[in-house]
């Protein structure tokens, strides 16, 4: 008896060998497949790097390929906040805020230096790092990053988007101090223990407790608000 | 050595000295400056405002237009340039006279304690945001300013950044309470107003304000009643860190500044070193500065022009813009080796020598950007949308333009042909014939057609250079400011020593100031640059020129639609970092 051609498989999952066209995976895989090939990215578009972010969505490098090119600037209709550009302190409780409104699941680029970790911006106004604030899935290197680059950070986010792994079931690093090099001589607003506990070299950072669902607890998060102000 | 590091100083040539004599005796003086520096006058608080108004409104002054104001916090200038006569800090007006073509600097010395100014608002009120900077930064009050607050920095931010006792790392902690927020709104808090109008937040994060800018207005259905606008969500204290960089260090800082055409900003800032040096340049790499300044131009309209057009609606224009500045990037990532922060000029020269086929591949950029702009031309120019949509909005008359400070394309829209590559040549731009494109009308078309026509300008800029594109070294032969070549460096002793002392102390600018301006792509830019004799540089101020667009940019929208508002933010092209620095 002749065996029937094998079909082939039309994205992850396991090929039938019925004959018959359909295909037996997990629901998990096929929605996070779904998920990774139709991102819909909001540039939080702050400098240079936005300007090679527009070089990335304009028609020579066409992210339309990666399935990523529907940019919506509400973060309330997009699930991709690629932050491109420096985030400085004035700016810093408006990325925050929209990063809240982003509706799960939602992940977070960090394009170039400036928002990984500060850049060559080591100066009074500058956030080192928009972890301190959010936290990110891939930090994109460069300054700014070429197109191809930020290209490929998208593809890492997809195989990372497949692997089901996200940046918020890391240690949240949102226990950063805002404030670097107290001055004792002026008066500090109250910090949370665990932010006074980081600031003098402790590095216990409080209990962050995840429900099932890989949500935060809510009072940890209440507690990661406060110790920002 | 070609040139000589020490700067001849020239007495100072202030052509009404005599009117300013017989008004204002004694009381405003000249300062002697270098040559290559713009003539400075001193005068003290009291005497500032009767000398703004005679520099302003006398015949033989007529200092119409407020570029900038460069404050200086002199207490750690060394030994014999330390201030004699206890005073601290500096408040530099630097005014240009649109009628006479002829740069000024008017300079109040003040104490340590308390600085105070009486506001020049009422007279230049371009003076407004750049005297809120100046208390943000440097604490030096203004009495009688309307709205004397922060500016760059936030509410929650504690003393002044570019004061020399502050230090550079300390920051501060933002809320969302220490935001603009409902000020506005307060403002207009009539319980009689309040059914008929609403307050309208629009930015920082706003695909239409192409950065982080934010204006809160005041509207009446669609119509804008009052606004505010608000900036600092970008600054990442260019001026604070090149204080703790060497001169040369400060290049990749300056290619942040408008960073859509990077090398306008680094060329003009190597210009202003090299002015306090002395130092001339080869006339290839005058050439090549200028060929990459027009294509830097190019690139900056196209970008301005695409971003304008996607938020009027029209967007295959931003596909049909951004394929030449691709190209562009192409030649860029040649010569420097990186997109678009290029950091390529150098105090002397370049980086190192342009590409071997760099006019042919110039040459075969212009045919591409002449299709792609007569596509967007064929689109926009003669399109009845877009005319509607950009014709009689966002209108700034000349007066109104001079008197808020404008310069390039937008000053040019309303009818002052002032153009520093025109008026104070500079480069190769005085070997070259072009045109300088006005319009009268002062509207988004208008400033959209200026645009235009700058870009056409640019080509014929670039074809003649390259033309006549010169051959022989890209750097000077004065090893005190620029590397000597590698061969050098291993054959021969005085060029190793140069490149360790250039390598480990940088380039020594001796003690002095300067203001130099060049052309950027939204106007003058300028750079004051104060010298201590040390490697680094003691303070730098930028004239930043999308800063007086934007401190406009509130009441240009007042009265009209919100709609209009979005275009005409598009069309001052506002590039936050060089408004925030």
């Amino acid at each position: 008896m002749k065996t029937p051609p094998i079909a082939p498989p039309l994205g992850p999952g396991i090929p039938s060998s019925s004959g018959a066209d359909f295909l037996t995976t997990k629901l998990d895989i096929a929605v996070q497949w779904a998920q990774s090939n139709s991102l819909w990215p909001m540039p939080f578009g702050t400098a240079c790097c936005a300007i090679e972010f527009m070089s990335v969505v304009s028609s020579h490098y066409d992210l339309a390929r990666f399935g990523a090119e529907v940019v919506r600037f509400s973060p309330r209709q997009s699930d991709l906040l690629i932050v491109a550009g420096t985030v400085v302190d004035k700016l810093a409780p408006v990325l925050k805020k929209i990063y809240d409104q982003m509706p799960e699941p939602k992940w977070v680029i960090s394009m170039g230096v400036c928002a990984s970790t500060g850049g060559f911006y080591r100066a009074y106004h500058v956030v080192q790092g928009i972890d301190e604030i959010v936290p990110v899935d891939v930090y994109v290197a460069g300054c700014p990053p070429t197109p191809e680059n930020l290209i490929h950070g998208i593809i890492e986010l997809q195989k990372k988007i497949q692997s089901g792994e996200l940046a918020r079931h890391r240690e949240a690093k949102t226990f950063v101090p805002i404030r670097v090099g107290v001055d004792p001589d002026l008066s500090i607003p109250a910090y949370s223990d665990g932010v006074m506990a980081h600031l003098q070299g402790k590095k216990e950072l409080p209990e962050m407790a995840e429900t099932a669902e890989g949500e935060l607890d809510a009072k940890a998060r209440a507690a990661a608000g406060e110790g920002r102000r | 050595m070609s040139a000589t590091l020490a700067n001849p100083f020239a007495p100072p040539s202030i052509s009404f000295g005599p009117v300013l004599e017989q008004k204002l005796a004694g009381r405003v003086t000249a300062e002697p400056r270098p040559a290559s520096d713009i003539p400075t006058l001193v005068t003290d608080a009291a005497t500032l405002k009767e000398a703004a108004l005679f520099l302003r409104d006398d015949p033989a002054a007529a200092y119409d237009l407020f570029l900038d104001l460069a404050s200086v916090d002199r207490s750690k200038l060394p030994g014999d340039l330390a201030p004699k006569d206890k005073t601290r800090f500096q408040a530099n007006y630097i005014l240009y006279s649109t009628k006479r073509n002829e740069h000024l600097r008017l300079r109040v010395n003040l104490p340590a304690k308390e600085p105070a100014v009486p506001s020049l608002v009422g007279v230049w009120p371009a003076a407004n945001w750049f005297e809120r900077e100046a208390w943000d930064l440097m604490g030096i009050r203004f009495e009688g300013h309307p709205n004397l607050q922060r500016l760059l920095t936030h509410n929650g931010f504690v003393g002044h950044a570019l004061r020399k006792d502050y230090d550079k790392k300390q920051r501060w902690l933002c809320t969302e309470e220490d935001l603009l927020q409902t000020e506005l709104a307060a403002k207009t808090d009539d319980p009689a107003d309040m059914f008929e109008t609403m307050t309208l937040n629009f930015g920082p994060s706003h695909p239409t304000t192409h950065g982080t800018l934010r204006v809160v207005m005041r509207v009446d259905g669609e119509k804008i009643v009052a606004a505010e606008s608000e900036c600092g969500y970008l600054h990442r204290c260019f001026e604070g860190m090149s204080e703790t960089h060497t001169w040369v260090q400060v290049v990749p800082y300056t290619d942040r500044l408008n960073y859509c055409s990077p090398m306008i900003n680094g060329n003009g800032y190597v210009r202003a070193v090299e002015q306090m040096l002395g130092v001339d340049v080869p006339p290839r790499a005058k050439a090549a500065r200028t060929v990459l300044n027009e294509f830097s131009r190019i690139m900056d309209h196209l970008v301005c022009i695409a971003a304008n057009l996607v938020d009027l609606g029209a967007l295959t224009n931003f596909w049909y813009a951004f394929q030449p500045r691709e190209e562009i990037y192409g030649l860029l990532e040649a010569c420097c080796g990186a997109r678009l922060t290029s950091s390529y000029a150098r105090i002397g020269g370049l980086a190192k020598d342009v590409p071997e086929n760099f006019v042919e591949w110039s040459r075969s950029l212009l045919p591409t950007i002449r299709d792609r702009m007569a596509d967007v031309d064929g689109l926009i120019t003669k399109n009845k949308i877009a005319w509607n949509r950009m014709r009689g909005t966002g209108v700034v008359s000349k007066e109104h333009a001079i008197a808020w400070g404008f310069t390039g394309p937008s000053l040019r829209a309303s009818g002052v042909a002032y153009d520093v590559r025109k008026d104070k040549p500079y480069e190769m731009y005085g070997d070259v014939d072009f045109d300088v494109p006005i319009s009268t009308d002062g509207d988004n078309l208008a400033r959209y057609l200026v645009r235009m026509e700058e870009m056409r300008q640019s080509m014929r800029i670039i074809e003649q250079i390259l033309a006549r594109f010169p051959k022989g070294p890209i750097n000077s032969d004065d090893y005190r400011v620029i590397l000597p070549p590698k061969e050098m460096v291993y054959n021969e002793m005085e060029a190793l020593i140069y490149h360790f002392k250039l390598v480990f102390e940088g380039v020594k600018v001796p003690p002095g100031e300067i203001y130099s301006y060049t052309e950027g792509a939204n106007g003058e830019l300028g750079y004051s640059l104060v010298s201590d004799g040390s490697g680094f540089p003691y303070r730098i101020k930028v004239r930043p020129p999308c800063f007086p667009l934007f401190a406009a940019f509130e009441h240009v929208i007042k009265g009209g639609m919100v709609s209009d508002a979005v275009a005409t933010l598009g069309s001052l092209n506002i590039i936050a970092g060089e408004l925030d620095r």
